[in-house]
């Protein structure tokens, strides 16, 4: 698996992504600058980071959504290439019209930086096929914005097409207003666009990949990408 | 020219900061506050003296960048 992670300025879980990702698909992934026009030839999986891109400024999300290196993105997208949009990095797919909808400020205006569970909610798709419908995780966030909210329109169709991939759940996999740690509407952690290429989601699985982080619980999104690109090639 | 664009977000999209903003004045014992929504505001100058230009260029900004139109709806005044 061949992967491209988009590094925008105020971006600062790159790192953690491109050890994530070398950890587990084996192989070191390429850094593309913001201002870049154009992917690596080859790129299978594109990762929108975490951070806080232009530190936040008018809205996240909304300055790095518009650099050079998003048309690239959007194209890659369009021709069906995996997009994998994390935390700032779904913030910007979401100003940028990869993915409906927005993050907005967490419901208890609180930074929220913990572990959370989240119920996988189906294990049919690239990104989700390393774990089990109905399995409960426990992976790190940590942001101030991931409120997600969209029309009831939007909403409906969210939920009528199965692209909901994550919810902040309990520990038991029960939805409950009491674990949706920042409000967001059904309590939305993670989506997939239209196509079901691009999977944009506010906590970080790639911080809990190896031992020494406590938990492996991430693994599985990388480890099923891995087996979805070995699968078909 | 000078103008201004100032972006509110749309009624019914819930407002946290507004809320927080709206307790914050009720605890200062401001009297007779019953909602506060807040928004943005840019000061913008635009060379040139084409109003329909400038209004274009503007309506343009607002729609790319400056407001989110999913949440967010925008006002322009040229002066």
């Amino acid at each position: 698996m061949k992967s491209a992670v988009v590094v925008f300025p105020g971006i600062n879980r790159e790192r953690d992504m491109a050890r994530a990702l070398r950890l587990i698909s084996g192989r070191e992934p390429a850094l593309v600058w913001h201002a870049d026009a154009s992917l690596p030839p080859g790129t299978d999986l594109v990762v929108l980071p975490g951070g806080f891109s232009y530190g936040d400024y008018l809205r996240c999300g909304a300055i790095a959504a518009r650099a050079p290196i998003m048309d690239a993105v959007c194209r890659f997208a369009a021709k069906g290439g995996l997009v994998l949009a994390i935390c700032n990095g779904f913030q910007i797919a979401c100003e940028a019209g990869l993915l409906p909808g927005v993050l907005m400020r967490n419901a208890q205006l609180r930074f929220i930086c913990r572990d959370v569970y989240l119920r996988v909610e189906r294990s049919d798709t690239p990104f989700t096929r390393g774990y089990n419908a109905g399995q409960v995780i426990r992976v790190p966030v940590a942001h101030g914005e991931g409120n997600y909210i969209a029309d009831g329109e939007t909403i409906a169709r969210l939920e009528g097409e199965g692209r909901v991939l994550f919810r902040y759940s309990s520990p038991d996999g029960m939805i409950d207003p009491n674990w949706n740690h920042n409000g967001a509407m059904n309590g939305i952690a993670g989506i997939l666009n239209e196509r079901r290429n691009v999977l944009g989601m506010m906590p970080h699985p790639e911080n809990h990949v190896e031992a020494a982080m406590g938990r492996t619980d991430g693994r599985g999104l990388f480890a099923g990408l891995v087996d979805h690109y070995k699968a078909a090639a | 020219m000078k103008a201004r664009v100032t972006v509110t977000l749309k009624p019914g999209i819930l407002d946290p900061q507004g809320k927080a903003i709206e307790g914050a004045l009720r605890s200062l014992g401001v009297a007779g506050v019953t909602s506060v929504r807040q928004g943005k505001v840019f000061d913008i100058e635009i060379e040139g003296a084409d109003r329909a230009g400038a209004e274009a260029a503007l309506e343009s900004a607002a729609e790319k960048l400056l407001a989110n139109t999913v949440i967010e709806n925008y006002r322009i005044e040229l002066r």
